[in-house]
């Protein structure tokens, strides 16, 4: 190797490391804007916008604690999320155990449904949804919404399930039902087992849907103690305007979960992610 | 597998009832209202006259301008997405750092980064604060208070957000794609620009069109959560979006029917690029297990 190549070498990491930094550094910087501003008082916040917080305090947070009902808000988005990923991962499972081990009339054209619904936007139904509702009285309720959560969750839970089930060697099946096992039985003690990795990475990436989603819980969850905690971040800009670093208090509290979750399941929220896109 | 002739619809049955609930019948509704009226207390047909009123809403027409150019966008998204995903594919120094924090923007509620940025671009915000103190007082703009700054301010914070998607996505791809393909090209001589066009965007070809077309849905469809938080669709009307017209048409002014009309210009909308994901998808062999 010449001294010009490895010069050229050397400049083209240097450009690559640099770019990348700059990059990671602008992904970076809300997310380290708002946990420093968390930890500072107001006058600190307006003397001191970026660097790290002089003298922490904590008090932004039993101020986040105590305006705008955030526990009830954080229990009621935990209700919905907990309720609608559960439900619509059981029905998604036997959904998806139909299309990848049963023959049936018009499989396919179903199955192309599923996917185009998966990329509807949910704007398209508030107002239909809204209008029966209300008839069923079902407006301000927790099964209501959950219900909308669920029908919206079920069609990429249908496509990642039935891709998952459809890699399970059928000799597996086969030998069990031979043995005895009902198809249910199959579906149940053999199926649902052997798909742990899919399932994780199901309840990973909904569970992170349900929990910032705001526009059904907007139209759905409208009573204050009902609010959603996304619902209730809205809010803040308007009243607490003023309290900035109370208001990033309250955020870094609804951001924690999710982070959480995504530290213990990067690789299976990416794997589904992926799943969607490459074969 | 031996099963009954009616057993797979009694597994299938629980989805398909939560789908005609949630999907189905809302869907039909939604045509019908958006051709009706209500009028004292019943509801009337009106025929076209629902999108008659829409195409003479100048809000409504400023929303659809506003998805039009936030689509603009995308091609930017794509370029950044696919730069980085090479170079973490390069195995720089820390890529898998990299990849994980690259990647954080997308996992956070839109909520959340949305009133991040709003304290961010704040008129005394910390960009504005550190503009200044570089010199570039010029630059210190009112960044989501302009009528015609906020869409663009808007705009960086999607891409923000979106682009580590295409980052993940690409780089999956590349991780799948025989070596020796790159060694290969190496090996004759090419140079780094004629190994990205020849062989990692073929590569890519069917990745980076499904990134495309699940941006600009984005684009036109899912943005209400940004506006919302950060604007509001102000300044005035700067940054309204069609979404955002729905909102606040069918929950604000009590318009349903004409909120439906314009819900069923959105999905038609997206019905003719989920068109054309599946025209694209059957062109390249993957059939019916792929979106």
């Amino acid at each position: 190797m010449t001294a010009a190549d490895r010069i050229g070498r050397w400049v083209g990491i240097f450009v690559r490391q640099a770019i990348v930094i700059l990059a990671t550094l602008l992904s970076l910087f809300p997310v380290y804007f708002m946990a420093v501003s968390a930890f500072k008082t107001k006058s600190e916040y307006i003397a001191n916008k970026w660097g790290l917080p002089l003298a922490p305090i904590l008090d932004n947070f039993s101020t986040a604690f105590a305006g705008e009902k955030f526990f009830i808000r954080f229990i009621n988005s935990t209700v919905l999320t907990v309720g609608s990923v559960s439900i619509s991962l059981i029905i998604a499972c036997l959904a998806a155990y139909a299309f990848a081990r049963m023959g049936f009339p018009g499989k396919r054209t179903l199955f192309n449904v599923l996917l185009s619904l998966m990329v509807v936007p949910p704007v398209v139904m508030v107002v239909p949804l809204f209008v029966s509702m209300v008839r069923l009285k079902m407006v301000n309720t927790y099964h209501g919404t959950t219900l909308i959560y669920v029908g919206l969750l079920l069609p990429f839970s249908v496509y990642l399930m039935t891709n998952f089930f459809r890699t399970v060697p059928r000799e597996i099946t086969e030998a069990a039902r031979i043995d005895g096992a009902s198809n249910f039985g199959v579906f149940w003690r053999i199926m649902m087992p052997l798909s742990a990795p899919a399932v994780i990475t199901l309840i990973v990436v909904n569970a992170l849907w349900v929990w910032n989603e705001l526009l059904i819980a907007l139209v759905f969850m409208q009573k204050d103690e009902l609010k959603t905690l996304m619902v209730g971040i809205t809010a803040l800009r308007s009243k607490n305007y003023v309290d900035i670093p109370a208001t990033m208090a309250g955020l870094l509290i609804a951001t924690i979960p999710i982070v959480v979750l995504y530290m213990f399941g990067q690789k299976y929220f990416i794997r589904g992610l992926v799943s969607g896109a490459v074969k | 597998m031996q099963y009954r002739k009616h057993e797979p619809w009694l597994y299938l049955a629980p989805m398909l009832l939560a789908l005609l609930f949630v999907f189905g019948y809302p869907l039909l509704r939604l045509v019908t209202m958006s051709f009706q009226r209500t009028s004292k207390g019943e509801e009337i047909f009106v025929g076209l006259a629902n999108y008659a009123t829409l195409f003479k809403d100048e809000v409504f027409l400023t929303a659809v301008t506003n998805n039009l150019t936030l689509v603009l966008s995308v091609p930017i998204m794509v370029a950044v997405a696919l730069l980085l995903a090479i170079f973490l594919f390069e195995r720089i120094r820390g890529w898998k750092i990299y990849q994980t924090t690259l990647f954080l923007p997308y996992l956070l509620p839109i909520v959340v980064v949305g009133l991040i940025f709003s304290y961010i671009f704040q008129l005394s915000g910390v960009l504005n604060e550190a503009l200044i103190a570089i010199g570039l007082n010029n630059l210190a703009l009112d960044w989501l208070g302009s009528t015609q700054l906020a869409l663009w301010t808007i705009m960086f914070v999607v891409i923000w957000k979106e682009v580590g998607l295409g980052v993940v996505l690409f780089l999956a791809r590349l991780m799948s794609v025989e070596e020796d393909l790159f060694d290969a090209a190496k090996i004759d001589g090419a140079n780094w620009w004629r190994l990205q066009w020849y062989i990692t965007i073929p590569q890519l070809a069917t990745v980076i069109e499904f990134f495309t077309v699940i941006s600009v849905i984005t684009m036109l469809s899912w943005v209400f959560n940004y506006i919302y938080v950060m604007t509001a669709g102000g300044p005035g009307s700067s940054t309204m979006v069609t979404e955002l017209y729905v909102y606040l048409q069918g929950f604000r002014y009590n318009q349903m029917n004409l909120a439906s009309a314009a819900s069923v210009l959105i999905l038609v909308v997206t019905g003719v690029l989920i068109f054309v994901q599946f025209r694209l998808r059957e062109r390249s062999g993957e059939g019916e297990v792929a979106l």
